[in-house]
């Protein structure tokens, strides 16, 4: 008989419960009817927020956490986890969605920032986070203030996959290249990075993070998903792309087959068939570098 | 000198690598099944830890999920951890009415039964058949056991707290199941268990 007591929010499980997600498709839901879709289809958990990136792209103004009653409800609603958007920096938002009891917490430039300066300190939370990043350093520096699973972050509300392709090669170029140096380069890699060097000499030695990737931002269709999964994403978020989109309940299924087999190109191309409209996209490049979501946490 | 038995990894969704390194690493030739081919060619199949909901909608809309059904009831050996342990259950309360199983071990699991994602834990836990020294077990939105059938051996349970006598660990036949995750650990020996159960059903 042991007496060692049950230890809730180590990091081995918060990294776990997102080991768990792999493969599969993390669906954006404002609503309980939304939430069932995508538990129907085949999701391996929802994200409550308020608006889809789009919307809040469209409509502008300040975004924030969602309506708690809207997260009870999504919550009791589905059996698969539920994830929630908290502004960057705003732990008092983080707070308050842990003590709602979701799954995750994703601290995300899809909502307006709270703090220009400090993103939260994921440490104090028995709740896991996800944090988005555009490149290898970013993600380090989020996992040092204690993400639990990293995100690509993309262009969000956008349906265009570019800056999800960017950010991934980026990542994984950058990981690449520290499995090849010295010991010596390494010290320089950290300090270029902005990121300490005991968890770049971690990185180097494993050749992939400590972490699971997800990718987000911009996935759109089941062949976006499929070369996100191909660039070496471990799962996919999609945002906008589902319900923005004319058949959402058949999109939503098509995605989640091809995240499966998205090495399959005759199963990519058979549930591609029939899906109605896409959501209406906007080129990154056409975005005013300010009003773009990619720049937002540092 | 034996060929090592081929265990196939379910890879629908999941933690599909860490239980493909801790196969591999009590030396099992180690393969990915996503197809019925795929699940001719094994002795043995682990079902990951995952979202079971995901899981059994997947293996349906694959076509997978009879060709699981038959391998299982012809004697292939399953181990199943977390989301697997409630693929090889007969009976699941707290899921969706729709949701389908492998099947096989005959328990009821509940899902999420310790609670949401912040409940989510690391224990010690005394588990017969892997020798004396107690497995460090990590709980994520995991399932328990509520009722176990005659013919099912309770290999361990929670030993302190609330949940105390909780099952957590069982076998029936070829049959495995943990509500956590010995593939995060890095500790084999359940693992090592499994690839013994499927040496000798060969």
């Amino acid at each position: 008989m042991s007496n060692v007591p049950a230890v809730v929010g180590t990091e081995r499980v918060k990294r776990g419960m997102a080991e768990m997600l792999k493969g599969g498709v993390i669906m954006d839901v404002v609503n309980v009817e939304q939430a069932k879709i995508a538990e129907d289809a085949g999701a391996v958990a929802v994200m409550a927020l308020e608006r889809v990136p789009a919307d809040i792209r469209a409509e502008g103004g300040v975004s924030r956490m969602s309506d708690p009653d809207m997260i009870d409800a999504i919550v009791a609603a589905v059996s698969i986890p539920v994830m929630a958007k908290a502004r960057i920096g705003h732990f008092a938002e983080a707070q308050i969605l842990q003590s709602l009891g979701v799954d995750y917490v994703d601290e995300s430039e899809v909502l307006s920032p709270a703090d220009y300066a400090n993103h939260i300190d994921k440490w104090q939370f028995t709740v896991p986070f996800v944090c988005g990043a555009t490149n290898l350093g970013e993600a380090l520096r989020r996992l040092t203030e204690g993400a639990a699973m990293i995100r690509s972050k993309g262009e969000a509300g956008t349906g265009d996959v570019s800056n999800a392709v960017t950010h991934m090669r980026k990542i994984l170029g950058q990981i690449r290249a520290l499995t090849s140096m010295s010991k010596d380069e390494l010290y320089v890699a950290a300090k270029e990075l902005q990121a300490p060097y005991d968890l770049v000499k971690e990185v180097a030695d494993a050749g992939r993070l400590p972490v699971v990737l997800f990718t987000a931002g911009g996935i759109a269709t089941p062949a976006d998903a499929a070369l996100m999964m191909q660039l070496g994403a471990d799962g996919v978020f999609v945002g906008s792309g589902i319900f923005k989109s004319g058949d959402p309940a058949k999109r939503a299924d098509a995605i989640v087959q091809a995240t499966m087999h998205f090495d399959s190109p005759d199963v990519v191309a058979k549930v591609s068939r029939g899906l109605g409209e896409a959501m209406v996209g906007i080129n990154v490049a056409d975005i005013p570098v300010h009003h773009r979501l990619e720049d937002r946490g540092w | 000198m034996t060929t090592p038995p081929r265990i196939g990894v379910l890879a629908l969704q999941g933690d599909v690598r860490e239980h493909e390194s801790a196969l591999s690493a009590v030396g099992a030739d180690v393969v990915r099944v996503r197809s019925t081919e795929q699940l001719a060619l094994v002795d043995g199949l682990v079902i990951p830890g995952g979202e079971s909901t995901t899981m059994s909608k997947l293996a349906l809309s694959t076509g997978l999920l009879e060709p699981l059904r038959e391998a299982r009831r012809s004697g292939m050996p399953m181990y199943g951890s977390c989301a697997g342990m409630i693929m090889l259950a007969d009976r699941v309360t707290d899921a969706r009415p729709d949701q389908e199983t492998i099947g096989g071990l005959d328990i009821t699991v509940r899902r999420n039964a310790f609670g949401r994602q912040v409940d989510s834990f690391e224990t010690d836990i005394g588990i017969a058949g892997v020798g004396p020294d107690p497995v460090h077990a990590v709980f994520i939105r995991a399932p328990w056991v509520e009722s176990a059938g005659p013919e099912v051996e309770v290999l361990g349970t929670i030993e302190s707290g609330d949940d105390a006598g909780t099952i957590v660990a069982v076998r029936q036949g070829q049959l495995l199941a943990t509500s956590f995750h010995p593939e995060l650990t890095g500790d084999h020996r359940i693992h090592r268990m499994f690839v013994e159960i499927v040496r000798r059903s060969r």
